[in-house]
């Protein structure tokens, strides 16, 4: 166990510098994240157009993992489909929580969540914003119209 | 019980000088190493670690002396009783109760709190009557009165807590009124370390008739407790809190009102006699243990409590006083950490925040380490939430803590300064 596995660059800059934090105007889709046992809070807001996730933000508190994890996430399923999002959740899913996986392709800077596996204290800090989105993609299943 | 725990017990002077070596290496634990580093407990205010004179104690019982209790005529019934029923002596010279039909044995803080919102609670309360708490208290002396509550129509106030973690006692005063039917606070904050001025709470208290129960949970271990002294109605604790195994602790209830109080539970071994139509409830305490109990944990919290008194309580204050100290000290030089709860009547318990860095990561570099702190909201979310946050760090001691513990807490915040930048 290294910590430098956990808290890498990435995590610590993601941290710092949130990217998408904040309230996506004109959402049509949010839901709010709560780990009960720690106390950290999650609110991600989004507008989904049809199939398609075209902004999200989230704003909450955390430590670390769950910043910096919830930042990535904002990343990396802006633009995507929900057929896309759903394939990438298992993928991060398996990333966080089996230490001996190898992804079947790069994840790109989500790569940088592979410690948290070696944590199995701190999953739930990197998983709590992929099961919000969960929930608030679902509160978006109703036909999203344009205006 | 060990060479020098016998000769403390015998001899005053020896048990004055608190050999804190030694003390540590009673408790086999504190040996082992984590991720290579050795071991700094500073969690005891979640659960204590445990004196191999309690190990051996639960040993003995369960490879001498076990069978069901209060049932058999052979001699391993009679044993078992005897072990068990020595332990409720040990709890009622601990506390100093009365008598040990004072002390009713019970699967903890939680559940001696639970027995009285219950049994008392419901035979006592209508819609319109108050319970007064505080705002520190843990969530096993908020939830139980919430669900009274609710069964009754009663309504639950808390009286605030002053900025350094002091119960605003005036206010408490104020909030004591007509309607008032019981007042249950904590002994001790777990979130904060602040010990409360229960003496003066049991007197308003007791001026308007009202009866108070306290949640000794992390008072018992670190505070002398004389029940009688307090003049408290009830009083809970855990034994895990206090080097015991878990799954036990004890509820202290004056005898005058655990008479008056029905069952709470049905069963076997609290009842004198029963028919299908009805049955006649035992004396107590057994009026209120219904089922096989927790014996091998009852032997083994007697075994904690001799454990402590053989170490010299007042010894072990001024020890974990020391610590509480010097770590206070420590800490409010550190840049960016602030100390959360000042109170200046504190057992060894420090929470604190640091800028920038939230607690959890706090304590998984502080684990890499091998130092054991708690982070989160210590299960007493309103006063946490009190000061704005929703977590704290919390290093809490023991008697077997010592000054490197408390360098080595400070060496490994740097750590995590360093690498938060």
């Amino acid at each position: 166990m290294d910590l430098k596995d956990l808290y890498r660059e990435v995590i610590l800059d993601h941290n710092r510098r949130p990217r998408n934090f904040g309230r996506v105007t004109s959402a049509n889709a949010e839901a709010k994240g709560h780990n009960p046992l720690c106390g950290d809070k999650l609110d991600l807001t989004a507008r989904v157009q049809g199939e398609r996730l075209e902004d999200i933000r989230f704003e909450g508190q955390g430590c670390a993992i769950s910043t910096a994890s919830a930042s990535l996430m904002t990343e990396a399923v802006k633009g995507k489909t929900r057929q896309e999002i759903a394939q990438l959740f298992e993928e991060v899913h398996e990333l966080l929580t089996d230490p001996s996986h190898v992804p079947a392709r790069d994840l790109g800077k989500l790569m940088a969540l592979a410690g948290v596996a070696e944590f199995p204290a701190r999953v739930k800090c990197a998983s709590l914003c992929w099961h919000t989105l969960n929930a608030a993609l679902g509160s978006a299943s109703a036909p999203v119209s344009t205006e | 019980m060990r060479a020098h725990s016998a000769a403390a017990q015998s001899n005053p002077v020896a048990a004055s000088t608190f050999d804190s070596a030694r003390v540590r290496a009673d408790f086999p634990i504190l040996a082992r190493q984590i991720h290579g580093k050795p071991l700094t407990y500073l969690d005891s205010a979640a659960s204590s670690q445990r004196p191999r004179a309690v190990l051996r104690a639960l040993e003995h019982y369960e490879t001498s002396l076990h069978a069901n209790v209060h049932r058999g005529v052979h001699s391993l019934s009679q044993w078992a009783t005897e072990a068990y029923e020595g332990a409720r002596e040990t709890v009622r010279r601990f506390l100093n109760a009365r008598s040990t039909r004072e002390i009713v044995f019970v699967r903890g803080t939680t559940e001696a709190i639970n027995l009285v919102a219950n049994s008392w609670g419901r035979a006592n309360l209508k819609s319109g009557d108050e319970i007064l708490i505080t705002y520190l208290e843990h969530h096993s002396n908020i939830v139980p009165w919430q669900l009274v509550c609710a069964a009754t129509g009663a309504r639950l106030r808390a009286a605030p807590v002053r900025p350094n973690g002091e119960v605003d006692l005036d206010a408490f005063r104020e909030m004591l009124n007509p309607r008032t039917r019981l007042v249950a606070v904590a002994h001790v904050s777990n979130a904060l370390g602040t010990i409360l001025p229960v003496h003066d709470i049991v007197r308003v208290s007791h001026a308007r008739g009202v009866p108070v129960l306290l949640d000794g949970a992390q008072a018992v271990a670190h505070h002398r407790v004389d029940v009688q002294d307090i003049d408290c109605d009830f009083y809970a604790f855990s034994s895990h809190k206090i080097y015991g195994p878990t799954g036990i602790g004890a509820l202290y209830g004056k005898e005058s009102l655990l008479s008056a109080m029905p069952p709470w539970q049905g069963g076997g071994d609290m009842i004198l006699s029963v028919t299908i139509e009805s049955s006649t409830w035992n004396d107590l305490p057994w009026k209120f243990e219904a089922g096989t109990p927790n014996i091998s944990g009852a032997v083994g919290l007697g075994a904690a409590l001799q454990y402590v008194e053989s170490l010299g309580r007042d010894a072990i204050v001024t020890h974990e006083q020391e610590l509480l100290a010097r770590t206070q000290e420590a800490l409010s030089h550190l840049p960016r950490v602030t100390l959360i709860g000042t109170a200046p009547s504190k057992v060894a318990v420090v929470s604190f925040t640091m800028e920038g860095v939230h607690p959890h990561d706090i304590g998984t570099i502080l684990d890499s380490e091998g130092i054991a702190i708690r982070t989160g909201h210590h299960c007493a979310m309103p006063i946490i939430e009190q000061y704005g946050l929703a977590a704290t760090a919390r290093a809490s001691f023991g008697c077997y803590n010592n000054a490197s513990d408390v360098e080595r807490l400070v060496a490994g915040l740097a750590k995590v300064r360093d690498m938060f930048g």
